[in-house]
This record gives C-alpha cells, structure tokens and sequence, in this order.
C-alpha cells in the first residue's frame, strides 16, 4: 500500500516536473507574434497534463464534486471568452485577476479549516495566501467597477483615510498571530479575510482611472503570488513556479506601466492622497479647427501617414475606419504606420490587440521609442482619441504635471490632425499645448464618424 | 528544511519568470497578461486534492469552489488568450 503510494506521488511530481516546463516553453514563444499562438497552446497542454495527473492522487476519494466543479468552471470560462467584446478585455483581466486571487483564498481558508496541527510554517504561508487573495479579490472588483464606470473613475479620498490604512494594517497584524497561534477558532479566519477583504478595497480607491493600467499589472502579479503563497502551504512545487511565473510577469509590466508615465509606484498607490497640481503656465497660440473635407486634401497629397490611437479611439470603436482608410491611402500611394504609447489605453498592449481586431498587421504597429526618432519625416500625424500621450508639455513645461513623462512627439510630424470630441483635458487633467502649435489642426466630432468622411472623399 | 528548498524553488522560477518576460514584445502585452491570468489558475491542483479528500466538510466545499473558480480562470484565460493572438497577424 505504502510502495503505491509513494509510487503515485513519484509519478505525479515527475509530471509536474514537464509541466513546468511547458510553461517556461510556452512564456518562451510569447516573445514574438508568429510563435506566440503555439505558446499559449503549449502553456494550456502543460495545465491539463498537471490536471489529469492530480486526479491521480490517492488522497482523492470522491470525484462527483469535482467533476461538476470543473464542468461549471469551463462552461463560465468559454461563456466568458466567447462573449467579451476586445474592448472590454481590462475588465475581462481584471475579474479574472480577482477570481484568481478568490481560488487561492479559498485552497489557503480549506488548509486551515481541514489541517490537524499544521506547523507554523504552514499557518503563516496559509496567512499570507489568504491575505494576498483576499486583497487581490476585493481590489480587482473595484478596479472592474471603476474600468467599466459602474463606479465613478476618480480618485476616492476622505479625511482620514491614511490613519484607517494605518490601523488596518496594525489590525491585520494582529489578526494573523491570532490566527497562527489558535487556527481551530474559525472567528480569526473570518476575521483575516474580513480585514483582507477592505484592505483590497482601500488600496484601489484612491487611485485613478489614468492610473488603471498600473493596478492592472499589479493585481496581476498579486493573483500569481497569491497562488504562489498557496503552493507554499500545500508544500507543491508546480503552484510555486507556476505562481511566480505570473508574479514576475506583472511586476515587470507593472514596471512598464510606471517607466511610461515617469512615475514611482509609491506615487502610482498614493496618488489620490496627493493634492491636485494646477499648471500656472499660459499657453500661446490658438487652436486652428479643419473640416474633413480639408483633411482629406492633405491627406490625399502625404506620403508617409503616422497614426496615434489613444483610448478614445477604442471608445468610439474607430479602428475597423481607421483600418479602411490605411488601405485607401496606402492604395494611393503613402506609408501608413503606427505608434503605440505604452500607456495608450486601459491595460498594457490594449491598443495592440484593437487594432489586431481591425486586421492591422503588427508590423505596422511601432513602439514609441522607435518611432520618434523617425518622427520628424512623417508628412501627416493622425492623433486618434489620444491626448496625454502626445502632449509635447511632457517635455518643454517645466512644472507641468506631466513635465519628465515620455511621449509621443507628435508635435514634430509636419502636419498634425488631431480627432477629438471636444477641448476636454486627458486623464491627467493637463492642457496640451499640442493643440496650439502652429502645425497642428483638430478635427472635432465622433472619431469614426470623421474617419468615414475623408473615407467618403476618397472614394468620390 | 521543506521551507528551505521551496524557497529556493520560488527564487529560481521568479528569476527564470523575469528573463522570460522581458522578452515578451509591447505588442504582446494583453495577451500575456490574460495568459498569466489562465496560469495563475494553477491553483486548481492544489484544490483538487482539496475537494476530493477527507478534510471535513467545510474542506471539501472550500476545495469545490476553489476548482470552480480556478477552471474559469485556466479555460476563459487560455480560450481568450487564444482568441487575441489568432488575430495578431502579418501582412
């Protein structure tokens, strides 16, 4: 009995051994478009192998559960990744954050609930799954309700709110060595997660919708700690690689994110308690508005196009238009190419993923660094729903809130058409001098409808 | 000592985590996080034993809905990861 035993542990750990490194396969081709699709196909084999071996386990003596366990989870997940419209993917990334946190929390809360005399150890690895999931699970609801303005976007401050953080984390404190030191009193579980549960909370309130895709990133990271945590407590190597494969990856983006706006992450994390800059600088000049009969004149006589997407286009769904007219003007004759701010959008790569939807091919799709040092032989720049991004203030205005962030110099192309709604700020609430240089003129109205009118012109 | 050697467990992969990623294109970004997100469901086999063995009842019903909510995590990540990169495509 004890030889199978043994036997079937051996068998099992050995397949986790592959999986592991299917995983570190699969991340391995993510590192280019082509090969990327078979990655994630091998990232998936390496998951199910994993799976099906577990079942093996001799601990496992009812199947029933888990099999109506597992049947509900795919059906939610297919219903889901059918269903999501690519526009909503921050969202769709977000719950999925969260429920991973919420998995993890509940694999840490059965350790407790169903362990005799757990060491230590065990307890306090279990803590920490419980607290990392719980915070994860709590703050990537609000991250949800705010990317999908169930809740208002804006920073969510009250008096006080620094000295209830302070408490909270003093009370958490307290909870786990409560919790570590009598686990068979099911008050202080409820008790760790409660606390857990509001400290997600309270991290995400105060910060901004701007600042979104940094929270992103970071939950991220934390739903693969989190699991990590969890790999911990079961003493399970493949939840540990695994796990921290995940927490690399969003603190590397996470990293990104915050490079991309000049930005520490302290600052990102508290950023609803720092008081509202207000620029003081006048800006000269006056905003020149064209007609999209005009643009197209312009457009119809450039050589080379750039193209600047910014969140706005992806509200106003102008990609399927913009990609319309790509096709018209590279009929007629001009480069068409486009440059992707690493913060452009709600998530990292959102822009990218868009305007894969609309069939832009990737290698068309530039980073900022690379296109701006091309920028200045660019006969027209078409600035779609973007705004911070290509606001030059990042570099001339001294004192400007956004002065040291690095952008897209849009402002340098010869001509720059600007699709805007209105004279609305961005996310940072900056104005941008952008719209009063000389070269610049704005387009204002829906982005897909202007899209459509020079498109109309060019056909006629 | 387990805790010893899964530390240097976790010390490696996370090493191995940030060579990895680094490599990983800015266009690529979204589906690498929503890839990240079906791995990170890799909790489902430590739920698994979990719902499955005799750790009481309470146990069992955390470990059932921890399956749940991992496999929506591994099936709705890896299907819509999957669905983004397919439209990734060349000229």
């Amino acid at each position: 009995m004890l030889d199978s035993i043994l036997d079937t542990s051996l068998l099992i750990n050995f397949v986790y051994v592959i999986s592991a490194t299917l995983f570190i396969f699969g991340l391995k081709l993510l590192s280019h478009p082509s090969t990327a699709r078979k990655g994630n196909l091998l990232s998936a084999l390496a998951m199910l192998i994993a799976i099906v071996v577990t079942l093996l386990d001799k601990q496992i003596i009812s199947f029933e559960l888990i099999l109506v366990s597992i049947l509900a989870g795919s059906a939610v997940g297919v219903y889901a990744a059918k269903k999501i419209e690519m526009t909503s993917m921050p969202e769709l990334v977000s719950l999925f954050n969260g429920i991973g946190g919420l998995a993890s929390l509940a694999v840490a809360w059965a350790t407790i609930a169903g362990g005799v005399n757990l060491s230590t150890f065990v307890l306090f690895v279990s803590f920490l799954a419980l607290l990392i999931g719980a915070i994860t699970f709590s703050g990537s609801v609000v991250a949800w309700a705010k990317l999908s303005e169930r809740m208002i976007g804006r920073p969510v401050v009250f008096k006080g709110q620094a000295v209830v953080n302070v408490l909270l984390i003093v009370a958490i404190v307290v909870s786990a060595i409560l919790l570590i030191q009598q686990p068979e009193v099911t008050t202080w579980h409820y008790l760790v997660i409660g606390l857990a549960l509001l400290m997600g909370v309270m991290f995400v309130l105060p910060i901004g919708g701007a600042d979104m895709p940094v929270v992103i990133s970071l939950l991220n990271s934390y739903s693969g700690l989190a699991a990590c945590a969890a790999g911990f407590a079961l003493e399970n190597n493949l939840l540990i690689v695994a796990g921290s494969l995940v927490g690399a990856s969003g603190i590397i983006l996470t990293n990104i994110m915050c490079k991309a706006m000049n930005r520490s992450l302290v600052s990102v994390l508290t950023s609803g308690f720092q008081p509202v800059v207000t620029s003081e600088m006048v800006i000269e000049g006056e905003v020149k508005p064209l007609s999209a009969d005009d643009a197209f004149y312009v457009l119809e006589a450039a050589q080379s196009v750039l193209v600047i997407p910014g969140y706005g286009m992806a509200v106003a769904q102008a990609q399927h238009a913009m990609k319309e007219l790509q096709g018209l003007l590279e009929d007629n004759g001009a480069e068409v190419a486009y440059a992707i701010h690493p913060v452009a959008g709600r998530m990292p790569g959102h822009m990218n993923v868009l305007l894969a939807e609309a069939d832009v091919s990737y290698e068309q799709l530039f980073e900022m660094d690379e296109i701006n040092s091309r920028i200045e032989g660019f006969d027209v720049a078409i600035v779609i729903g973007a705004n911070d991004v290509v606001n030059p203030a990042a570099r001339e205005m001294k004192g400007s809130p956004i002065y040291g962030m690095p952008v897209i110099n849009a402002d340098l192309a010869k001509n720059v058409f600007v699709l805007k709604r209105g004279m609305a700020a961005g996310f940072a609430g900056v104005d941008n001098p952008l719209f009063f240089k000389p070269n610049c003129r704005m387009i204002f109205g829906d982005a897909k409808e202007t899209l459509n009118n020079i498109i109309r012109q060019f056909s006629d | 000592m387990t805790a010893i050697y899964l530390l240097f467990i976790l010390m490696l992969s996370v090493f191995v985590g940030f060579e990895l990623i680094r490599k990983v294109p800015a266009t690529l970004h979204t589906p690498l996080m929503s890839g990240a997100n079906a791995i990170s469901g890799i909790t489902v086999i430590g739920a698994l034993a979990l719902a499955g063995g005799e750790y009481g009842q309470w146990s069992t019903w955390l470990g059932a809905i921890a399956v749940f909510l991992a496999t929506v995590n591994v099936v709705g990540g890896y299907l819509v990861t999957d669905r983004m990169l397919a439209m990734f495509k060349k000229k």
